[in-house]
């Protein structure tokens, strides 16, 4: 034999914002990990928008960050202009976004991953992925009929879940590596076609390689596959566009990272701008006068396509009656003149597009440096998987991003970095990380993908998530950095810090609550000059937060012990100085949380009740081997969703659409008496 | 068992002739629950203190204090404290003071885990009848009870140990089966034109939904500029509303409460005498019910105390008339959707060719047979009757003769009514047909779930006067979205988004 053999701990197939995350933190947690990747100058490509974040993608990546990953990180360093959406809206909804030098992300990113120990990369498609049967005793009677009637039969718990078990990948060139796990991150590229107009390529995004092969392998192992497709619009060149037609769109003044790695000092810096302008009525007529050029229009497209992100002529199309819609210019990078026309991606003829895009005011001279064009791939439905993102029917096989029916940087890369974390948990034998809806955004996503038949590629919005009143950007770090640091991707400094984080902020929210002000002339003046109902009796300075018209940082001429306790803070012990300003104030990110907390005290304790109703089911686990054909009185479209779905608990099973509170009380009870009865054995 | 649920109520006994009816409270609230309603003779609380095991007398009274955490102050300064104190049932009357006497009661206490559900229960034994037991159970649930979902009772007390494995099986059938039956009920017996209004509702708040999500996902391309005004509006026209139907509810007439009895026969048979007849006799007519088709009356009777929805068709023959055609397919839908038929034969007349399409509608339904003009020569017998139906049985699967009584009549002489009553008795309280209790159940569902959607929409206006930010107030709408659906037996699933794609422009 002459191929090359190797053996790792765990096999990455692609290298996007998904595979990025998913190797790292394999080899971060010191497993032997190899990361590959049709194009190693394709490493954390953006092939789409020029930003990270955005509304509930913000949230994302600080949820994402806590936890370990890198995309904050890497956003931090090559950022050139960042925004928070959002701000006169509540505190839940505030929404970080940059935009990012694209040429810059990709090299930071590649220069973080060939410096990271234990990470091979490997330039290579993966055509096949290997794999064992597990052997249970019943599978030897291969010869009985369906597999269902088998396990009606047996009805053992033993004839289990996983049916088979990843062992390794095969290369084009026939390389293989064995390996305990395979993690699939394979984006847009499994089987791709990029359409514009009647132009088609068999290609994945840029004009990249496509995998052509990988598919028939997975398909060969009972892996279900579907097609959807997204698009992208065109990019200009700078210098044929006339800004002066277009407003000037700037980031703010004060920037926030997206890490709490990232000390906000050092990022401080001069911002590009990005453009607005709008389409018009000549814009509108060109689409329609040209919609059966479409590929979507035409039917040539068979892939299922994002609502949340429709092409100028979807919108044109369904929303008839809006007479102009944003287009955003934003620069695709400091050290070239592509900008990317934000709102108007399109898989209309070459010859369509110039004339649409010339339509728009500043547009008119405009030269198109690479065209629009939709394009379309494999991907899963993933209610294939855990929530741990495993396989169900395959041991060791984990799967993120894209391919799981995503849409988005940043949904790709957090299914990455839990789909690697869960691949090393397994394979030290650890617990897994499985976060619930209560929990963070990552888990809404999770959630969403295994239980819900999603039939476009799954955008997360903040209407997705039930309790984002707890599930804010701004305390990520509070809900995750201690999950982080168990599973190991935190370190010990960053712990302390959050450590440190949480006593100044408990410390200060106490000292608001306990410090009362009496009824006295001073206070009703300042009441007074702030348009604030005058003080009957004594009040807390936490109640006085509460009014709408005060806050704590209006409250610092009446709260004369504050310079005191700060000076206490700085003292304490474990005081680390990133919290205090150079003036020895407590820092914006303590006294947002202090502010947080106390002005919205009522809802968020609302909230907290609704999540203890909703752990309750949340904690009932259902075995993965449950024989729902054994569970009577069952409604048979539960019965088919159930076995179809494979809920690991009830609060799971319960939205899981035609799962009826009344079959979940009926599941509910089956559980308890088997459990009883097995404990009675 | 760490499992610590709510407190839930409902009427425990099955509707019947005796006239007692038992509340049964369960959780930790219960005793909580029963001690703000009732009362002594002289008008002091005192179930807090009785032991467990015990049965005491003692009176329901309402606006006796009861405590009520929503957030409108309404009623709190006329729900006086004097409850607590003194002040004699007898003297306070029907004043403030005390309360109103809704029942006299016996009620038991069985403290956990002595109980059958192993948790605090209280039953209140209630002596005024069916309309006494259903206000007592909403006194309950507005101090604080939830309406127990089918089988409840039983599932706790089988998840709290206090049922054997042996029976878990039966638990599981008996929540099955008694949550088809109220999920029926629950849809069937909402009027229509109810039904239409709450979906109106529903997609009115749901619009506003989806605009404040999709205005905070996508800020660049949606604008909430003066938002809060226009929310104030439509939310103080969707309050309106709620109160409106809640109003509806209260007087019964949110669903068609009583037996869905469809009254079928050729033209001439007799049917309008014998609603006349009916109604004549018992001047019972509660109300007539609106939105219903010119060519059905639809009438509401109360027989002996059981409700009877009935419905008179255009009577049934082979015709070329169009408009007569239609009658007779309205009937025919009326006819399967019906608890209960009464079969008017006219039988001075020979049977032919109608009867036998009558009879198909029939199927398996319960019908009365009223062989009508008893006091004319008889051209028609049982026998005849009983044969045709015999010919049908392949087609309708059971023994028809199960489903089947037939009574001698004369509606020109006021005959057989009396039998038809005790007939009707019979089948209802032997629950063959549609339990009325499940009907009384589903409108006091109804009510729970206007409220919840009240209370929700009015702590929208407490943020908009608070001046909370917008994303605040999408919170308790689709508290409200969701308390409306669960009368229509709709969930909420991924309405939203679906609505947020379909109405608003999203960027990129």
């Amino acid at each position: 034999m002459s191929e090359i053999r190797e053996k790792v701990d765990v096999c990455v197939v692609g290298a996007g914002h998904a595979g990025c995350e998913a190797a790292l933190a394999c080899a971060r947690l010191g497993l032997e990990t190899v990361i590959f990747t049709v194009s190693v100058d394709s490493i954390a490509l953006m092939p789409c928008n020029p930003n990270v974040g955005g509304s509930s993608k913000g949230h994302l990546v600080r949820e994402l960050d806590a936890l370990g990953g890198e995309m904050g990180k890497n956003i931090d360093k090559t950022f050139i202009q960042s925004k928070m959406l959002n701000v006169s809206k509540g505190p839940a909804v505030h929404s970080l976004r940059a935009q990012a030098d694209k040429a810059e992300y990709s090299r930071a990113m590649r220069k973080v991953l060939e410096s990271q120990e234990h990470l091979t990369i490997k330039q290579a498609e993966v055509c096949e992925l290997l794999w064992d049967n597990i052997k249970t005793e019943e599978q030897s009677e291969e010869t009985s009929g369906s597999a269902e009637a088998k396990l009606n039969l047996s009805g053992s718990k033993e004839s289990g879940i996983f049916e088979k078990r990843v062992t390794g990948v095969k290369t084009f060139t026939g390389a293989i590596y064995e390996c305990k796990a395979v993690v699939l991150c394979t984006g847009t590229y499994l089987r791709a076609r990029c359409l514009c107009g009647e132009a088609i390529t068999y290609t994945g995004p840029n004009g990249l390689q496509a995998a052509t092969h990988l598919t028939d392998s997975l398909k060969a192992m009972g892996i279900e596959l579907r097609r959807f497709k997204t698009g992208t619009p065109a990019r200009m060149d700078g210098r044929t566009i006339d800004y002066s037609k277009m407003e000037e769109q700037f980031g703010d003044e004060r920037i926030v990272p997206f890490s709490f790695s990232t000390d906000p000092e050092s990022i401080q810096k001069e911002q590009a701008s990005c453009w607005l302008t709008y389409t018009n009525q000549a814009t509108h007529d060109i689409i329609r006068a040209n919609l059966d050029r479409s590929p979507i229009y035409a039917g040539i497209i068979e892939g299922t396509g994002p609502r949340y992100c429709p092409s100028i002529e979807d919108k044109v199309v369904k929303f008839s009656e809006k007479e102009r819609h944003q287009v955003f210019l934003e620069p695709e990078g400091l050290h070239t003149h592509e900008m990317y026309v934000g709102g108007m991606s399109s898989s209309l003829p070459e010859d369509v597009q110039l004339a649409m895009y010339r339509t728009v005011p500043g547009l008119e001279h405009c030269k198109i440096v690479r065209n629009a064009y939709a394009i379309e791939y494999d991907c899963i439905n993933a209610k294939q998987l855990y929530n741990t993102l495993e396989f169900k029917k395959i041991k060791g096989l984990f799967a993120g991003g894209q391919f799981n029916g995503s849409s988005g940087y940043e949904e790709a890369a957090c299914q990455g970095l839990v789909a690697g974390i869960n691949a090393a948990m397994e394979i030290q034998g650890r617990e897994f990380l499985v976060m619930d809806r209560s929990e963070s955004y990552i888990g809404v996503l999770i959630d969403d993908l295994v239980t819900k038949d999603n039939r476009e590629p799954y955008r997360m919005m903040t209407s997705r998530a039930e309790y984002r009143l707890l599930l804010r950007q701004d305390n990520a770090d509070r809900r995750l950095r201690g999950k982080g640091y168990k599973i190991g991707l935190i370190t010990e400094e960053e712990y302390q810090d959050l450590l440190c984080k949480e006593a100044l902020i408990e410390a200060e929210i106490a000292r608001m609550k306990e410090t009362k002000v009496g009824a006295n002339q001073r206070i009703q003046e300042f009441l007074e000059r702030h348009g604030s109902m005058a003080l009957k009796t004594a009040a807390s300075f936490a109640e006085l937060i509460c009014r709408p018209e005060l806050s704590y940082a209006a409250l610092e001429e009446i709260d004369e012990g504050r310079t005191e306790a700060y000076a206490a803070y700085r003292s304490m012990e474990q005081a680390r100085s990133r919290y205090f300003t150079s003036d020895g104030r407590l820092s914006s990110e303590i006294l947002d949380q202090v502010e947080i907390e106390i002005k919205y005290e009522g809802y968020i304790i609302r909230q907290k009740r609704q999540v203890e109703q909703y752990k309750k089911l949340e904690k009932k686990s259902i075995p993965a081997d449950l024989n729902y054909d054994e569970v009577p009185s069952l409604r048979l479209e539960a019965r088919q969703k159930l076995k179809e779905f494979r809920p690991v608990s009830l609060g799971q099973a319960s939205r899981i659409s035609g799962v009826s509170p009344a079959d979940v009380s009926v599941l509910h009870i089956y559980l308890e008496r088997k459990q009883r009865s097995e404990s009675c054995q | 068992m760490e499992m610590n649920f709510d407190t839930i109520a409902a009427i425990a006994t099955a509707l019947s002739d005796s006239g007692i009816g038992i509340v049964r409270i369960s959780g930790e609230k219960a005793v909580e629950i029963a001690d703000s309603l009732i009362r002594s003779k002289k008008g002091a609380s005192f179930v807090k203190g009785m032991e467990s095991h015990t049965i005491r007398y003692g009176f329901v009274v309402e606006d006796g204090n009861v405590s009520d955490d929503s957030l409108d102050g309404n009623g709190k300064e006329e729900g006086s404290a004097g409850a607590e104190t003194e002040g004699s049932l007898a003297k306070g009357g029907n004043g403030k003071e005390g309360g109103n006497i809704v029942d006299e009661v016996m009620v038991s206490v069985f403290r956990a885990p002595k109980s059958y559900t192993k948790e605090d229960v209280v039953e209140i034994n209630c002596h005024g009848g069916v309309l006494v037991t259903k206000k007592v159970l909403e006194l309950v649930l507005r101090a604080g009870a939830r309406l127990a979902t089918p089988g409840e009772f039983t599932k706790r007390a089988f998840l709290n140990g206090r049922i054997d494995l042996a029976e878990a099986e039966a638990v599981m059938d008996l929540i099955h089966s008694k949550n088809e039956l109220a999920m029926k009920a629950s849809t069937t017996q909402l009027r229509g034109d109810l039904s239409a209004k709450l979906k109106s509702l529903r997609e009115k708040i749901l619009y506003e939904i989806a605009f404040i999500e999709s205005a905070l996902d996508d800020p660049e391309h949606i604008s909430l500029e003066g938002y809060p005004e226009r929310l104030k509006g439509t939310s103080d026209l969707l309050i309106k509303e709620i109160q409106g139907l809640l109003q509806t509810a209260e007087n019964g007439k949110m669903i068609k409460e009583g037996i869905s009895t469809v009254i079928l026969g050729k033209p001439n048979a007799g049917k309008s005498s014998l609603l006349n007849m009916i109604l004549g006799q018992e001047r019972a007519i509660v109300t007539d019910i609106a939105g219903t088709t010119r060519d059905a009356l639809e009438e509401y009777v109360n027989l002996r105390g059981i409700h009877l929805n009935v419905i008179d068709t255009a009577g049934i023959r082979d015709t070329q008339d169009v408009v007569e055609r239609i009658g007779v397919e309205r009937a025919r839908k009326y006819a399967a959707d019906a608890d209960l038929i009464l079969y008017v034969v006219d039988t001075s007349v020979a049977l032919d060719e109608n009867d036998k399409e009558i009879l198909s509608l029939i199927g398996d339904k319960k019908t009365i047979f009223l062989l009508n003009k008893s006091d004319l020569e008889q051209k028609v017998s049982e026998k005849e009757i009983l044969s045709l139906l015999d010919g049908l049985r392949p087609e309708i699967g059971s023994d028809p003769k199960d489903q089947i009584s037939m009574i001698s009549t004369s509606a020109a002489f006021g005959k057989g009514l009396e039998e038809l009553e005790t007939e009707i008795e019979k089948l209802f309280f032997h629950g063959e047909v549609m339990q009325n209790d499940q009907v009384m159940i589903t409108n006091l569902r109804h009510k729970e779930a206007l409220q919840n959607a009240l209370t929700a929409l009015l702590l929208v206006q407490q943020s908009l006067e608070d001046q909370m930010p917008e994303d605040f107030y999408s919170i308790d709408l689709m508290q409200a979205y969701a308390s409306l659906g669960n009368i229509l037996g709709e969930e909420v699933g991924d309405d939203l988004v679906e609505e947020i794609f379909s109405k608003f422009c999203m960027g990129k």
